[in-house]
Parts: C-alpha cells; structure tokens; sequence
C-alpha cells in the first residue's frame, strides 16, 4: 500500500479531521450516557432515542423557522431543552419510583422507554428522510493541504473540546457538579449527610439526556435523519464507554477518538469493509486492557 | 437420569402439552402451525441463552450472531453448495459452537458488564461481515428461496420437524442442567469465589457452558432456516440478542422453562399486535413498564427475589463486620 495514488498527505489528513469531528459527536453522546451510568448505575439503553429524537427535534424547529441559519441555531438551543424535558418527565413520573429497586429493573425501565421512545418518533416524525442544511456561515468548505475540509466540521471540532471544558468546569468546579462526583462514588454518603438522592439522580439523569439532544442536534445537518439512527448509537456509545472507562468523562473523550477515527480510516483503506474496524479497534482495547482504557468510576 | 426426570411432576404436563402439538396441525389453521413452529425456534433460542445467563450469570449480551452463524452456515450451505441437507444441518450448530468457543475465549477474562460489551463488540464484527460481503451473504438483502429439502419442505412437516427437535433439545438441556456439570455451573453463579476455594476450574466451567449455549443456538438458526427459508443480517443485529435476553427476565431466568413462555409471549406479541398496528414495540413497551411497577415477581419469578434476597442480606453481612 506504500505510495499508492490513493493515500497522499492531504487525504490522511483529511481523514484524520473527519474522523476528529466524527468523534466529537461521540464524545458530546458519550459523554451523557457515561455521566448517567456513573451516577445511577445503569445502563440508559433510552439514550439512543433520546439522540434521535433530538436530531428530529433540530429539524422540526429548523423547519418552523423557515429552514434558514436562524432556524437552525435556535434549533441547536432549543433541541436539547426538549430531549432534556421529555428526560425529565419520564424521570420524575416513572422512573424515580424504581431506585429503591434492583438494578435489573432499572435496565428493563430504560428498554421499555426505548421502546416507546422509538415508536413515538416513528408516530410523530413518520419512516422518511430527513436532512437540514447547516447555516450559511457554516457551508462550504475550507482548503487544507489543497483539499475541501467542510466548514461545518471545523465547527464540530471546535464544540466538542469546548462541551468537554464546560463539562469538566461544571463537575469540579461548581457545588452540584462536585454532588454528582461524589454519588457516583459513594451514593449512601452522599444521603447520609443530608443531600436528596433522588434529586441528584434526576439531575444527573436529565443533563445525560440534555447531551444526546445536543449530540443529535449537532449530528443532524451532517446526515439523513431516520428512524433506526437510535440502534446505530446507542451501540457505538456503549463500546466507547466500555473501552474508556465506565463513568469517566475523558475516557469517552479518549474512547471517542479511537471510535471516530478508526471509522474514517477505515473508509480510506477499505470501504466495503469500514464499518469492522471501529468495532476491531474495541477488542483490540479490551484484550490488551480488560477494564478500559482509564480508570472506572465502578 | 432419565428416571428422575420421569417421576417429575411436571414431566406428566409436558407431555400432556407435547401431545397437544402433535395433533395440532389437525385441527388448526395453517397460519397458526407456522406461527407455532416459530414460537418453537425462539423458545429454542432463549433457552440456549439461559444456560449462560439463567443457569451461569454471565452476560451473554449478543447471543444472536451464534442463531446467525447456525443459520447462515446452514443456509449458504444449502444455497450455493451441493452438498447433502444434513451436512449442512450439522455445520449450522458446530459452527455455531466454534464462533461461541472463539468468542468466549475473548470474553471469558472479562467480569460481568465488560464480557458482555466485548461480546458485542466481536459479535457485531461478524454481523458487519455478513452485512458487507455481498457476494458471498448477499448483503443487506439476505438470501431468500434458500432450497429445503422435500420432506421438511410443507408448513406441517416443516412444524413436526422443528416440534421434534426441539423435543429432544430441551430434553438434552434438562439432562445437561441436572447433571454433575449443570449443578456446578449453578454453583458458580451462586458463589464464584467458593467454588474456585473448591478447586473447580471457574472459567472452564463457563466457557463449556458457552459453548454448549451456543451449539443450541446454531440449532434454533438452523430451524430458523426450515421454516423461513431465508437468512438476512438482522439475525446477527444486536437488538434481536436484547429481545432474547428480555424473553429471559419475561419468563423468569432461574427457572427450567421460563424463557419458553417470554419467547411465546414476545412472539405472539409481535404476531397479532403487529397485524392491527405497526407500532407494537410501542405496547410492548408499555406492558413492560405496567409489568416493572405492578407484577416485579411475574417478571422474574420467585426464584429471582429469592436469590437476590439472600444475596444481599449477605453483603450487608460483610459489610458490617
């Protein structure tokens, strides 16, 4: 393969970004599910539906605003707050009723809420294809090493690290974040001195689902939006979070960037066949480190 | 063996019910006989998949692709080959149990949630490849008109020929489960650390039962193969491996025959909602939820809260020493 036509400097690096901006998606995703699984405990197989549904909701509110640049950047504020209201809804009226229960009940209740979640969307949104145009400022694309990089993309690259410097502000720096941290590690600790549990985890809960909105509506101008996009992610979220470390932050940051990037090189080097080697790279990570790749929260 | 299996007394139920199916395709019509023989190979399948995770509490997450495997390697057999049907319909199960032994090496290091994330992953490294290679699985399509041989070929003889093998599998699962290395495998499940105090061998104990679990699951593909007459990527999909493990915790994982009445709930579920609404997902869904908050112990049975009861009076034990 040395030399080939094919693989130059501009394409690697191209594939490079592509798959830096790929990952940033993954990360905001990731990001929310590793934050629910840290603090509750459980696996939110809902978290798929809720990206979805965000994806969907950036293109209705687009849509409404005439399907222009102001349209889409209300949509981009705008999404995640629904996917977060219908998080807390689903919390505060079913879901908090099953935290005295065991863990399994909890899974089986984010399976059903998948379940509804989909079919809802399906209901409301319909089987079609849908697709938005990203702003004007962000269309086109740049020039890097004489090939097109679209500018949308940059714009990906540059929200990802600031969704992760916020994140990592918000956890460490302010009291409900530093809360958060700290029933993660020790839940009974955390009630024994007199903070509300159930709380903690509804908040805990609603900012995991905010970030699979915000992933969505992010994701949303780069590809059709469709009914079965929930399967797709939720299963590539969960093997980031796998392979990064349960319930850490950077670790699905670090977990996304194997993920992404593994993707776009795969594309480069063998298109039929792109779609293995993200999911290689996982077991390659989980044979050499069985626990991930930085330290677990569990 | 045999023996105690007799003087059980549900043994006098079961072939009352077997008894039952035989004379089915008498009086019923045919939309029912296949919708019974597919009742028959899900039952199948969650069985397999109880022996990891009933009967041995590992998270055997992605129990599908081996269905797959089994029916792929059967289906591809009898499509592009000339070799004998039964050949073919021996490869599906052994080559099933050669993916279950490949991917269980893997896995077997692992604890609980990271066995079963790896288990997807590899298992999704399959799916990808019978999703891409288009000239050899025809890809997202499948393949459709797969020739079965003639005297399984009608609805009736298709329903006897599933209806009997899955007879003798459930019986070789309960003389599996009641024998010296059933009983061990419980027992790890109960305490790992006991056991391996014991001297027996944990890890090996386990990749056994995954090899057996998935040997029964390239059965259930290959059954699949004879009824349907047609092999597609969804059943190597990770949301097909879910829907199984959900059969298991419907039916109750610590019991012989639960995932029997999960895999027969679900169907018919799918079967007669699906033709009033596409949105049967959505109902399901919905009696899960009315299930979680009003019926724990129908979900589980009575087993489970047993288990999990003496499991936690137990670590609150240790925790207070």
């Amino acid at each position: 393969m040395e030399g080939g036509p094919a693989i130059t400097l501009a394409a690697l690096s191209i594939t490079f970004l592509v798959g830096l901006s790929r990952a940033m998606i993954l990360f905001i995703v990731t990001s929310g599910l590793s934050f629910v699984l840290g603090v509750l405990r459980v696996p939110n197989l809902a978290h798929g539906s809720l990206y979805m549904i965000g994806a969907f909701a950036a293109y209705s509110i687009t849509m409404l605003f005439g399907g222009g640049s102001v349209g889409f950047w209300l949509a981009l504020i705008l999404a995640p707050l629904v996917v977060a209201l219908i998080s807390l809804v689903a919390e505060r009226s079913l879901f908090c009723h099953l935290y005295q229960r065991e863990h399994l009940m909890l899974l089986l209740f984010t399976f059903a809420l998948m379940l509804i979640l989909g079919d809802l969307t399906k209901m409301v949104w319909g089987a079609d294809y849908r697709s938005i145009m990203p702003p004007t400022i962000l269309q086109g694309s740049v020039s890097i090493f004489g090939s097109p990089f679209p500018k949308y993309n940059l714009f990906l690259l540059i929200i990802g690290p600031l969704v992760a410097i916020g994140l990592w502000l918000f956890s460490s720096k302010t009291k409900i974040g530093k809360i958060a941290r700290a029933a993660a590690v020790d839940m009974e600790m955390v009630g024994a001195i007199g903070i509300n549990v159930s709380w903690v985890f509804a908040f805990a809960f609603v900012l995991g689902c905010f970030l699979a909105g915000l992933g969505g509506a992010l994701v949303s101008p780069t590809i059709s939006v469709t009914i079965g996009m929930d399967h797709n992610i939720i299963i590539e979220a969960f093997l980031i979070v796998t392979i990064g470390g349960l319930g850490n932050m950077w670790g699905a940051m670090v977990g996304s960037l194997i993920f992404g990037i593994t993707q776009s090189f795969g594309v480069l080097l063998w298109p039929q066949f792109a779609i293995v080697f993200p999911y290689l790279a996982v077991v390659i990570v989980l044979t050499l480190k069985p626990t991930g790749m930085l330290k677990s929260v569990w | 063996m045999f023996g105690e299996m007799i003087r059980q007394k549900s043994f006098g139920v079961s072939v009352a019910i077997f008894v039952i199916l035989l004379l089915a395709p008498s009086f019923l019509p045919r939309f029912y006989i296949y919708f019974l023989a597919v009742i028959f190979v899900t039952a199948l399948l969650a069985m397999s998949l109880n022996l990891c995770v009933g009967h041995g509490m590992l998270f055997q997450f992605h129990h599908g692709v081996f269905y797959g495997v089994g029916a792929y390697t059967t289906g591809l057999l009898l499509a592009k080959t000339s070799l004998p049907w039964w050949l073919a319909f021996v490869a599906g199960p052994l080559a099933a149990a050669f993916a279950g032994l490949l991917i269980g090496m893997f896995c077997i290091r692992l604890s609980r949630l990271y066995f079963g994330m790896l288990q997807i992953s590899l298992g999704s490294l399959i799916w990808a490849i019978a999703f891409r290679w288009y000239d050899l699985t025809g890809g997202d399509d499948g393949i459709h008109g797969i020739p079965i041989p003639d005297f399984i070929a009608s609805t009736t003889s298709s329903y006897y020929f599933v209806l009997m093998v899955l007879g003798i599998c459930l019986i070789l699962l309960y003389l599996i489960l009641k024998s010296p290395f059933g009983s061990t495998l419980q027992a790890i499940r109960d305490n790992p650390e006991r056991c391996a105090a014991v001297g027996i061998n944990v890890r090996r104990h386990q990749l056994k039962a995954i090899v057996i679990a998935t040997f029964f699951g390239g059965v259930a593909g290959v059954l699949f193969v004879v009824v349907e007459g047609s092999i597609f990527p969804d059943l190597l999909f990770w949301t097909l491996s879910l829907e199984i493990f959900i059969m298991c915790l419907l039916g109750g994982w610590f019991t012989f025959a639960g995932p029997i009445l999960g895999a027969a709930f679900i169907v018919s579920l799918r079967t007669f909602v699906g033709t009033y609404t596409e949105y049967w997902t959505l109902i399901l869904g919905i009696i899960l939820i009315l299930l979680i908050f009003f019926l724990p112990e129908g979900v589980m049975g009575y087993n489970y809260r047993k288990l999990f009861r003496s499991r936690t009076q137990y670590s609150a034990e240790g925790q207070t020493e």
